[in-house]
């Protein structure tokens, strides 16, 4: 099943619905750069609450996720990780590197309106 | 013991990661381990599977319950005929990856589980025994 | 946690208890007639056998933290449960009672040596009515004796057995609750936890303390959560590495934490066998750390004295 995205505002929000295969994760990549492209998006949401597992694959995607939205100008946050997940994950030995978390949709919503007004300021005092 | 104590799980591609892992904690709900331990366990045959999937094109995964005393564990099996791996210790530092990986697979899985072994041959393939015991 | 206590207790398929002649039971015909005579024998006595025995019950002080009523209560379903097992061969009904009577007796202080006690008087009152009544005929004796003793001692095991593994499911559940009070995870303000760890860190104790403090930042909608270690004696590289891991898995929540407490001989440890914690961030004391974690969350922390200032600017 494909991941729908949402788009709201100037950002793109990916809720993921049930467990992903490795190909369903790729499409989810590609979806998200043609559309962060597509609407000069500033934030990206990838919700991963329901997924109940983590492991090096997934991470090692939602990495490039957001490197390849960063390289086109939006955040991306990665929201709802649970905590039985987040366990494995660091005993696996993974984390999410650069990439920023919140704890739900919400936060992470709250999390980018800071982020952007920050590099607005930035702009704007440019 | 009865079939059902045994399930073998075909991997073919990548979705079959997915059904492996879920085959996994379905077994080890049953069997009484806690919601760390379910995904702990799902995870760490998540990465053994794609280490199939990666390496070998195919192979399979097996799951079963053991006793030993009052303790009850679940074992997994991963077993694959593909090239085998040629420097086992060298798979097992950390950091070290062949694959698309991020260099975790095998040591990382290693440490989520309570024992790990691992027998590689060129000519018959690698196979992966792991256990986790319900505390 | 009833549902808690079912899931403990659930019987593992191949599993069953060990029990003194395990077999014996399914012997040969003569057997079977005879443990039918035995049967009828203790239900045509049951009333007075069943007096005996919660008198020499009485007598030998055992569960003196019962009332004689309860003793009397207790004895007949036991007497009954045990007749049941010598007729049937099965000791499933018996194993039950058994495991529901130890939850009831154990938190009344009432010892193992008392129900291994209480058991072996009962075989000790049966096998002496069956002396009186084949006294006449020894050759029956000895068999009826064959048959009775290896049910017997295959009973006084399951109820024994069942009685220790409920204790040790009741210590398992008591050390699972001291633990979880050892390190309590505190809410000092809206999404702000402390979790101040005391005490010895081992592997499994580390594994709880991520758990419940994963758990607390999801309650709790933590953002940022304060670890003091100020109470742990000793840091060596597995506990910094829980340490690191502990912190790892919070930021995958979302959630800042802030380390406090780490002394300048943990400190010098942890350079020397070089840990790496620069990805932690660490204030000198708890209050250091509170404030810094006010700070993360957009407090501002003025004195009192300063308020009326804050205020005008």
């Amino acid at each position: 099943m494909r991941v729908p995205i949402l788009k709201q505002g100037k950002y793109l929000i990916a809720s993921i619905q049930s467990a992903l295969s490795d190909y369903e994760l790729l499409q989810l990549r590609d979806d998200l750069a043609a559309q962060v492209g597509k609407y000069r998006t500033r934030g990206v949401i990838v919700d991963v609450t329901v997924l109940d597992v983590m492991d090096s694959f997934a991470v090692r995607t939602l990495r490039a996720i957001a490197q390849i939205a960063r390289m086109r100008g939006a955040e991306t946050i990665i929201v709802g990780i649970q905590p039985e997940v987040a366990f494995a994950m660091v005993q696996l030995g993974l984390t999410l590197g650069q990439v920023e978390t919140a704890l739900d949709l919400e936060e992470g919503l709250a999390l980018l309106d800071d982020r952007t007004r920050q590099d607005g300021n930035r702009d704007a005092e440019r | 013991m009865t079939p059902k104590d045994e399930i073998h799980v075909p991997i073919n591609s990548d979705s079959d990661i997915v059904t492996a892992r879920q085959q996994g904690r379905t077994m080890a709900l049953e069997a009484g381990f806690g919601d760390t331990d379910l995904t702990v366990i799902s995870t760490a045959i998540s990465e053994v599977a794609r280490n199939i999937v990666e390496h070998a094109l195919s192979g399979e995964i097996i799951l079963r319950i053991e006793h030993n005393g009052s303790k009850a564990g679940l074992v997994i099996t991963a077993r694959d005929d593909g090239p085998g791996i040629p420097d086992i210790a060298l798979a097992m530092q950390d950091g070290y990856s062949t694959g698309k990986g991020l260099g975790l697979g095998l040591p990382g899985t290693k440490r989520l589980m309570d024992e790990f072994d691992i027998v590689s041959d060129p000519e018959i393939g690698t196979t992966v025994i792991m256990k986790k015991w319900r505390n | 946690m009833n549902g808690k206590k079912k899931e403990v207790r659930r019987r593992i398929p191949g599993e069953e208890f060990p029990a003194a002649g395990q077999n014996a039971l399914a012997v040969e015909e003569p057997t079977a007639e005879l443990l039918t005579e035995l049967v009828a024998h203790l239900r045509e006595n049951r009333t007075q056998l069943r007096e005996e025995w919660a008198r020499r019950i009485t007598e030998s002080q055992f569960l003196t933290a019962m009332t004689k009523e309860e003793v009397f209560k207790e004895a007949t379903a036991v007497y009954d449960n045990y007749v049941a097992v010598l007729e049937t061969g099965s000791v499933e009904a018996l194993q039950a009672y058994a495991l529901d009577l130890s939850e009831r007796i154990i938190p009344r202080g009432v010892e193992t040596r008392e129900v291994l006690g209480i058991v072996l008087l009962l075989r000790d009152v049966l096998a002496r009515s069956l002396f009186k009544k084949y006294q006449g005929d020894f050759a029956l004796l000895n068999r009826v004796l064959d048959a009775y003793e290896p049910a017997a001692n295959r009973i006084a095991n399951t109820v024994a057995v069942s009685f220790v593994r409920e204790r040790e499911r009741i210590i398992r559940q008591q050390q699972e609750a001291i633990r979880e009070l050892s390190t309590p995870v505190l809410q000092v303000r809206e999404r702000l936890l402390i979790l101040p760890i005391i005490g010895v860190i081992d592997p499994q104790r580390a594994r709880q303390v991520t758990e419940q403090l994963l758990r607390g930042i999801r309650a709790n909608r933590a953002r940022v959560v304060v670890i003091d270690i100020t109470g742990v004696p000793a840091v060596d590289a597995t506990v910094a590495n829980h340490l690191v891991q502990t912190v790892d898995a919070s930021r995958l929540m979302g959630a800042t934490v802030i380390v406090t407490g780490l002394s300048s001989e943990i400190a010098q440890t942890l350079v020397t066998i070089g840990v790496d914690l620069t990805k932690m961030k660490t204030v000198g004391d708890l209050q250091g750390g509170i404030e810094e974690a006010e700070r993360l969350l957009g407090y501002k922390i003025c004195s009192s004295a300063d308020q009326g200032f804050a205020k005008m600017a």
